[in-house]
């Protein structure tokens, strides 16, 4: 335990050396937040209450959007892309001679990676966000609990999709392709193109029924108070996903593991 | 060495077309991940639209081709000049060191490191867009609107363009600020794919006179869609657009002679 402790610990500190790129990204999010809450602006007043959504909801949900998008990683995250990348080149070796455990290993760097971002790039949209326009936040103490949590089980499930994306080179040798349809994906159902509450009929239920409204959408339900169902069950739907993300990310990893030593002896 | 540079350009080109077109089946899927992923903003709009029959003023026919000039400009430019934003990478590993030895201008050799073919989906997806947008508008067509929306396009592309290697040029400053550049190129495409107006007076005299963003696109679609300018500018504002990206040209490059002049070599 104490060494997936030191992993993320170290992980986070790596993170925190790229001064710069995290001042231009949270400057990045900010200028995207400005120009989305311009177009929420005009949506919001032309439709009131669509999805569910005042106006001042549609506005938090922009700002937390922004912040949220790296420490999810719904871009995909250097860490599960270097893990792709270990896989090709073949160096994944090395990291199944240790006494570790593949997967745990990983999501410790993952953590320390998104705990870091969260704060800086997570942080300082929202702030800028708050200054400016009239926000929501979460009203009392059983409700930022439940953020937390949500927010960390958001990065669960993204973890394990990207897990597995990951690991899908060991059988199509070069995982890049899927990357790029994961990312795809991930665009649409989580919630970035447009909050998934605006998408009508049919599609919306296919999307609030896949891991990626998981990631993003159902935490932000969470700090909005909105999710369909209650907090509780929003919580449950990521609950869900995770289980299953990881107990195909374990049996992946066994079958991945059984791979290399036929091939590579 | 400025006749030379058009040759140099395409043996540059092709050397990494070549190679990416080395795995077929994995170029495709790349191709057309990437259509699908910048597709993603226009089903957006479809998406909005499903909620109201007017955007700023604009139908969902106006707003596709506002979308799909967008989108094509930038899809184009990043095409072309793209790479350079990775000038950052190249300083800290050195690798800039081998390229200002070789006798091809570093300039060249920035914007067509790694060439990427595959982000040809973009402008593949923006020209779908364009036709039905087209199809579906009864514009009275007359030789300046034509002409305009043509060349448009490729001023449009070329204000993008400078966008890209001012970008790159100001990582000779701050070598890790590759993201900031994202602002402005991803940030401007998402910005000019709406109608401008929405965003605000001060926003449109930014887009205007700051960062021209709008010649980008939306003063030659008003032109073309025979719809008013903003700012009580007058409408033939949009045939400025060539001049602004001459302009822009300039900008980027006196910025990438005095980035370059600025060099040190990291010594790694």
């Amino acid at each position: 335990m104490g060494v997936y402790w030191a992993i993320a610990v170290r992980s986070f500190r790596r993170f925190s050396t790229y001064r710069i790129a995290t001042l231009s990204g949270a400057f990045t999010n900010t200028v995207f937040g400005f120009i989305f809450c311009g177009v929420y602006l005009t949506l919001w007043h032309s439709s009131p209450g669509l999805g569910g959504y005042d106006v001042s909801d549609a506005l938090t949900f922009v700002w937390l959007q922004q912040g949220l998008l790296a420490p999810i990683g719904i871009f995909g995250a250097t860490t599960t892309m270097e893990l792709g990348e270990r896989v090709r080149t073949g160096e994944i070796a090395v990291d199944l001679y240790r006494p570790t455990q593949l997967m745990i290993w990983w999501l410790s760097v993952d953590a320390g990676r998104a705990w870091f971002q969260l704060l800086t790039r997570g942080g300082a949209p929202l702030l800028v966000g708050a200054i400016v326009f009239d926000l929501n936040f979460p009203s009392s103490v059983g409700q930022w609990l439940a953020v937390v949590v949500g927010l960390a089980f958001g990065i669960l499930v993204s973890f394990g999709v990207r897990y597995l994306v990951a690991l899908s080179g060991f059988w199509i040798t070069d995982s890049r392709g899927l990357e790029s349809l994961a990312m795809v994906l991930s665009l649409f159902f989580s919630g970035t193109i447009l909050p998934l509450v605006v998408f009508p009929g049919w599609i919306g239920a296919v999307a609030r029924a896949t891991p990626w409204a998981a990631t993003l959408q159902v935490p932000i339900d969470i700090w909005l108070g909105r999710n369909p169902g209650g907090t509780t069950s929003g919580l449950g739907f990521q609950l869900f996903w995770i289980v299953v993300l990881f107990l195909a990310g374990r049996l992946a990893t066994v079958f991945a593991t059984r791979k290399v030593v036929i091939a590579g002896g | 060495m400025l006749r030379r540079a058009p040759g140099q350009y395409w043996m540059l080109v092709a050397m990494w077309v070549r190679s990416s077109l080395a795995y077929p089946a994995s170029f495709l899927l790349m191709l057309v991940s990437q259509a699908l992923i910048t597709g993603t903003d226009f089903i957006a709009v479809l998406l909005m639209f499903s909620h109201l029959k007017s955007f700023g003023g604009f139908s969902l026919a106006e707003m596709a081709l506002l979308y799909g000039t967008a989108s094509m400009t930038l899809g184009l430019a990043d095409l072309a000049t793209g790479s350079v934003e990775r000038i950052g990478q190249r300083i800290r590993s050195g690798d800039l060191d081998v390229w200002l030895i070789r006798p091809v201008p570093a300039f060249l050799q920035a914007v067509t490191d790694n060439f990427a073919l595959r982000r040809l989906g973009r402008p593949l997806q923006a020209l779908l867009v364009m036709v039905v947008a087209l199809g579906n508008l009864q514009i009275d067509w007359t030789a300046p609107k034509v002409g305009l929306l043509a060349i448009s396009l490729i001023s449009g592309s070329v204000i993008f363009g400078a966008i890209f290697v001012l970008g790159a040029a100001f990582q000779f400053v701050s070598i890790d600020s590759a993201e900031l550049a994202n602002s402005f190129t991803y940030g401007g495409q998402q910005l000019t794919q709406y109608p401008l107006s929405i965003f605000g007076k001060n926003i449109v005299r930014a887009v205007t006179f700051v960062v021209p963003l709008a010649f980008v696109n939306y003063y030659p679609v008003l032109y073309v869609l025979d719809k008013p300018a903003p700012l009580g500018l007058p409408g033939w504002i949009g045939l400025l657009a060539p001049a602004v990206a001459v302009v822009m040209i300039a900008l980027a490059a006196l910025a990438w002679r005095g980035g370059l002049r600025r060099y040190r070599s990291t010594g790694s």
